[in-house]
């Protein structure tokens, strides 16, 4: 479904240029959940930022549907079927989150089917679907939202950058069932995911490792997820104790 | 009889399709085109000047005003003065507006005095829209002026737009508050092209108690200029607050004077004010959904002037 094909992204860092992504080439193939582990600083969320297109490659293609759409811009790859969801996402003022589903549906949602993309994320729909996307709202509360809107995109491709981050009471399994359901619901579709969190790479078809820029390690979960030491991916203990820590700057 | 074109400004500046519910008077080009009193709100003509008298009893309650004017005559240049005496404890809604169609060379202009004399524990919601449109060279000019005189516990809402279509606006609000009074004031403000659009607020806490809260939203787009000069003067124990948050495109420019003055040991005011540009990121979370970017453009403003 998706090919990167040694896909490089380089930056002027005052002067000096300075590789972010180098030399990746991944496939994701249909019906298909692959996470992208690695070292933070390590090139996940660019190469992410690469393949919605909000970045564009210094070297490399990416194909979509055997398509090249390396030169398609934001827009057009979302019309094709690929979706985002932000890291930390945008607020808005005065636009409600109401508003943001119907965007995302393409169509005209109405307030009831807007509800069900809300309430797969754990808010009460009532309460939340007539608020205004802006300062308001709580980190925790901003980032279902975000995965409520990728969800009512139906999209083929759906890319989350650690979506966990900031999901404060909202329980992990949860977000596992959201993912589930999509596989589920959507024909043919797949997700990529970066994630650190052990649970999230539990469910995984496959497992990428990037450090450096660089793809490290790529296999089935069976192949990579026991090699993971404390060196590739941040060890269990200190997943738990940074999870720990995000949930209590939520509180 | 109004023709089309005088309707379609109706519509914008006061939702109206055909006459009100209510008292009402309409204004088209500088004669009434329909009046109707109420056994409640009674409109008059002043005899000295152009303009209005509007007496609503005390104790009026859920009642409307309309006094929309219309203007499609090019070169006409009027100067009004409405006034309104709304009566203790009554509770109204007062919906102004003008919208000027100019399809010729010269310009016209519309300046509304509004006087508003407000009971002790009246409540009143005021809403004043306007709008131009025509294709001639002539200028759509509205040069509004708003005073406010709230007695003891009366509260206030005036929620004043222009969004599309005026060249030229210098818009003036004073308002003096006693004890207990409260003001809001939302502004919503959009202009493009070469517009010119200033928008000065003077008003004085002086009773005990009462409060103002002034908010005015605007994008400036092209290459318009913009002035917010909010001023809140607290001589009691009172509460002011003013904001000015501005979407800046283009070659627009805005300029947000915000000033508070405190007289009074207990006067408790702040103001906030902002401009910029849209987010980069806010257009990109747009277009990740599917927008293009003058698209998700268009969304952004919508919303934040909504």
């Amino acid at each position: 479904m998706l090919e990167l094909r040694h896909v490089s992204f380089q930056v002027d860092a005052e002067g000096t240029e300075k590789e972010i992504v180098r030399d990746v080439s991944l496939k994701v193939p249909e019906r298909k959940l692959i996470v992208v582990t690695g070292p933070n600083g390590g090139g996940k969320s660019t190469l992410a930022r690469l393949i919605a297109g909000i970045e564009k490659p210094t070297g490399g293609q990416i194909f979509f549907n055997g398509e090249d759409i390396t030169e398609r811009n934001v827009t057009e790859r979302a019309r094709m079927g690929i979706a985002y969801a932000f890291q930390q996402p945008v607020r808005f003022k005065g636009i409600r989150v109401v508003d943001l589903i119907r965007i995302a549906a393409g169509k005209k949602v109405t307030a009831a089917a807007a509800c069900e993309y809300l309430s797969a994320v754990g808010l009460c729909a009532r309460d939340y679907v007539d608020r205004e996307v802006n300062a308001s709202l709580s980190g925790g509360e901003l980032k279902r939202i975000e995965i409520a809107t990728v969800l009512a995109r139906h999209a083929r491709l759906s890319v989350f950058d650690e979506p966990e981050a900031g999901i404060d009471l909202w329980s992990f399994r949860n977000l596992i069932d959201v993912f589930r359901n999509m596989r589920e619901t959507i024909a043919d579709s797949s997700i990529l995911v970066i994630s650190h969190q052990e649970r999230i790479l539990n469910i995984a078809d496959e497992i990428i490792v990037i450090r450096d820029g660089r793809v490290e390690k790529q296999g089935s979960r069976e192949e990579i997820y026991p090699s993971l030491g404390a060196d590739s991916a941040e060890p269990p203990a200190c997943d738990r104790l940074l999870q720990n820590m995000r949930e209590g700057e939520d509180a | 009889m109004m023709d089309e074109i005088q309707k379609r400004l109706l519509l914008e500046v006061a939702d109206l399709h055909e006459v009100p519910e209510g008292a009402y008077n309409i204004r088209a080009n500088s004669r009434s085109a329909g009046r109707r009193s109420t056994a409640n709100i009674e409109i008059t003509s002043k005899e000295d000047v152009s303009g209005l008298e509007i007496r609503i009893r005390p104790g009026t309650k859920r009642e409307s005003v309309h006094i929309p004017v219309v203007m499609t005559e090019s070169g006409l240049k009027e100067v009004v003065y409405n006034d309104f005496f709304i009566g203790e404890d009554a509770d109204v809604v007062i919906v102004a507006g003008c919208g000027i169609d100019n399809c010729g060379n010269q310009d016209s202009e519309h300046d509304g005095i509004h006087r508003f004399y407000v009971g002790r524990g009246a409540k009143v919601r005021y809403v004043e829209k306007h709008y131009g449109s025509g294709e001639g060279r002539g200028k759509r000019i509205l040069n509004p002026r708003t005073e406010v005189y709230m007695e003891e516990n009366s509260s206030m809402e005036m929620e004043m737009v222009q969004i599309k279509g005026v060249d030229d606006t210098d818009r003036a609000t004073v308002a003096e508050l006693a004890a207990g009074a409260s003001l809001v004031v939302r502004e919503r403000l959009m202009t493009h092209g070469e517009q010119r659009a200033l928008s000065a607020y003077d008003v004085q806490l002086n009773g005990k108690d009462s409060s103002a809260d002034v908010v005015s939203r605007s994008v400036a787009r092209d290459r318009s200029f913009q002035k917010f000069d909010a001023k809140i003067v607290g001589k009691a124990p009172c509460s002011g607050h003013t904001e000015c948050d501005s979407i800046i495109m283009d070659e627009g420019r805005i300029l947000a004077v915000p000033g508070l003055e405190a007289d009074h040991v207990d006067a408790s005011l702040f103001h906030e004010a902002a401009i910029g540009k849209i987010a980069g990121e806010q257009l990109i979370k747009l277009m990740t959904l599917g927008l293009t970017e003058a698209e998700a453009e268009e969304q952004i403003i919508n919303g934040f002037l909504r």
